[in-house]
């Protein structure tokens, strides 16, 4: 019963977690699913989102502007990985770890601007003196003041402007680069531009869902951002497992990832509740998104009613 | 309309698998021209194609499309004046994407893209009157993704794609060579229809000397690197597959090599 009780307790926390997760996962989408692109960007630009947020909070700058700043140097974070990969020909994947690392550096200093030494590791912003757009301290709240409220508006404002730019000239020839660059060149798609473009819409959101979630968890941290795209994957492949032979319409897609990250931190607060320490949390996800990204592999290779399967 | 100019291109210069595939080619094409191009494994040909289409750049030499030199362009920026079909059914469209997406895709081709909508619905009725042309049903089908139509359909959709905004070259690349015959033949016949409708000036590689024979108002041969045969008009009219292998061997000196291009 206890045990009943304390998830109940801790339900509108994972939820509220989980939606600002999942506007994460919808960048991580972006990428991975739409340009074909493993970008590891993520885990710096998650952290530079709640940095730039929490330092600007501070300066008394409001939280519309700090948000759009914040999704700003996501972009520009995006922009630098998406540089790298087609101006420098650094493959994709280590580009991203490339800006990741750098951005950890830039990370430090964001938070400690103003300061004495120039760099701090965390910084923390309380309801109590600044106005917050989501705040953790009142989700179980039955009041407007409840993060899940602002959460929930939020999340069809995304999708909407996601759905109108992917029908768009401009965002359609970005879902050819991914679907066949080849046949986007030959169409006229400067590709180059296209994937640039894809890696720094995508970092906008993920700096912008950090932005949240540093505000949502009262403080900025350095290491807030460690195994970001790892959870990103997991909301996504969550969402295809789950709602994959359902949501077929692209709005629907992008629902999904946040439904993803929602089940995905359900599922945490269940296994954290029956006793797994939280250290050991990194090493559960890891091996739960690697065997739901090896499902499809192993279904084609196993489960094949005809083929070779000694290959 | 198209002049190739003395064009060399060695792949993996200085190592062990340097290749020199195109050695001194040169090849005008009058507007209207429907070239084929027939010749060997190894003989140049896709390699003529993609350095009109400008997918690397060359070592030496120049190519003009229709008084514009575009040997500096690269690729994105010549598919202005360039439309392509490839021998792989997958490489020529988006196999995640509608029928009708990639057709607005390729409606674009040449200009600017902005953040006006992909697909609008005056876009869809052309493409259904387009579609219907092709005589392959397709035209019922606009939304279904790409992925779930046979080769054959993906070549004539490529084809489509390839022409809807009027190339000033268009670049056939085996288009039928994955095809199974009678599919082949299809695409061929839509082919043709098409550059006729359009009097379009092509440059159409095939393994199939019958249908390099049959096809167009003027064959070339490759070999090595180069054109060794050019044949326009009438004479290219009485022109025999025999006739054709005859003039191979006496022109690079091996004998030909392909049994499907004689059998085929």
């Amino acid at each position: 019963m206890d045990f009943l009780v304390g998830l109940l307790n801790a339900m509108p926390g994972a939820v509220a977690q989980g939606i600002i997760w999942g506007f994460m996962a919808i960048g991580v989408y972006i990428t991975f699913r739409i340009l074909d692109v493993a970008d590891l960007t993520v885990d710096g630009s998650f952290t530079t989102g709640g940095a730039t947020c929490v330092i600007l909070t501070l300066n008394g700058v409001n939280m519309g502007l700090a948000l759009l700043i914040s999704f700003i140097a996501g972009l520009l974070a995006g922009l630098v990985t998406g540089l790298f990969h087609t101006k420098f020909g650094i493959p994709a994947i280590l580009a991203g770890i490339l800006t990741q690392l750098g951005l950890y550096s830039i990370n430090l200093h964001i938070m400690g601007w103003g300061t004495k030494n120039g760099s701090a590791a965390n910084l923390q912003v309380s309801v109590d003196r600044y106005k917050l757009l989501v705040a953790g301290r009142y989700v179980r709240d039955l009041s407007l003041n409840n993060p899940l409220i602002v959460l929930v508006i939020i999340i069809p404002i995304i999708i909407a402007i996601l759905y109108w730019f992917f029908g768009t000239e401009i965002g359609a020839s970005l879902r050819a680069t991914g679907a066949n660059d080849n046949m986007a060149r030959a169409q006229g798609i400067n590709t180059d531009v296209t994937k640039v473009l894809g890696l720094m819409i995508s970092n906008g959101i993920v700096a912008f869902s950090g932005a949240l979630f540093a505000q949502y968890q009262g403080f900025s941290d350095v290491n807030m951002g460690r195994g970001a795209i790892v959870i990103g994957l997991a909301a996504v492949i969550i969402a295809e497992v789950v709602f994959g032979k359902v949501f077929r319409n692209f709005s629907a897609k992008l629902l999904g990832c946040v439904f993803g990250a929602v089940i995905y931190y359900i599922v945490i607060q269940i296994v954290l509740k029956m006793g797994l320490s939280t250290d050991d949390l990194k090493l559960l996800s890891a091996l739960v998104v690697a065997v739901f990204l090896a499902l499809p592999y192993w279904k084609s290779k196993y489960f094949s009613k005809v083929g070779n399967k000694g290959e | 309309m198209l002049e190739i100019k003395n064009i060399y291109k060695t792949f993996n210069p200085g190592t062990v698998n340097e290749k020199a595939a195109l050695k001194g080619l040169s090849l005008t094409l009058e507007e209207g021209d429907f070239v084929t191009v027939i010749g060997g494994n190894g003989a140049g040909k896709s390699t003529m194609l993609n350095a009109i289409a400008g997918v690397w750049p060359l070592d030496q030499g120049q190519i003009i499309i229709d008084k514009t030199d575009v040997t500096s362009l690269p690729e994105y920026k010549r598919a202005k004046f360039i439309g392509r079909v490839f021998q792989d059914p997958m490489t020529g469209t988006a196999a995640t994407m509608q029928i009708d997406e990639n057709l607005a895709l390729a409606a674009r081709r040449g200009q600017k893209r902005g953040l006006k909508t992909n697909l609008s619905k005056a876009d869809t009725e052309e493409f259904k009157s387009l579609l219907a042309f092709l005589d392959l049903g397709l035209e019922e089908r606009l939304t279904s993704k790409v992925g779930l139509l046979s080769g054959g359909q993906r070549q004539a959709l490529t084809l489509l794609m390839a022409t809807i905004q009027k190339p000033k070259v268009l670049l056939l690349d085996e288009h039928t060579a994955a095809l199974d015959p009678k599919t082949a033949a299809t695409v061929l016949k839509a082919t043709e229809k098409i550059v006729n409708k359009n009097n379009l000036t092509t440059l159409m590689i095939t393994h199939n000397m019958k249908d390099a024979i049959t096809y167009g108002n003027r064959l070339v041969m490759m070999n090595d690197g180069k054109i060794i045969l050019d044949i326009r008009g009438e004479e290219k009219k009485k022109l025999t597959v025999e006739a054709l292998l005859h003039e191979f061997e006496k022109a690079s000196g091996v004998e030909f090599t392909s049994d499907s291009a004689i059998l085929g």
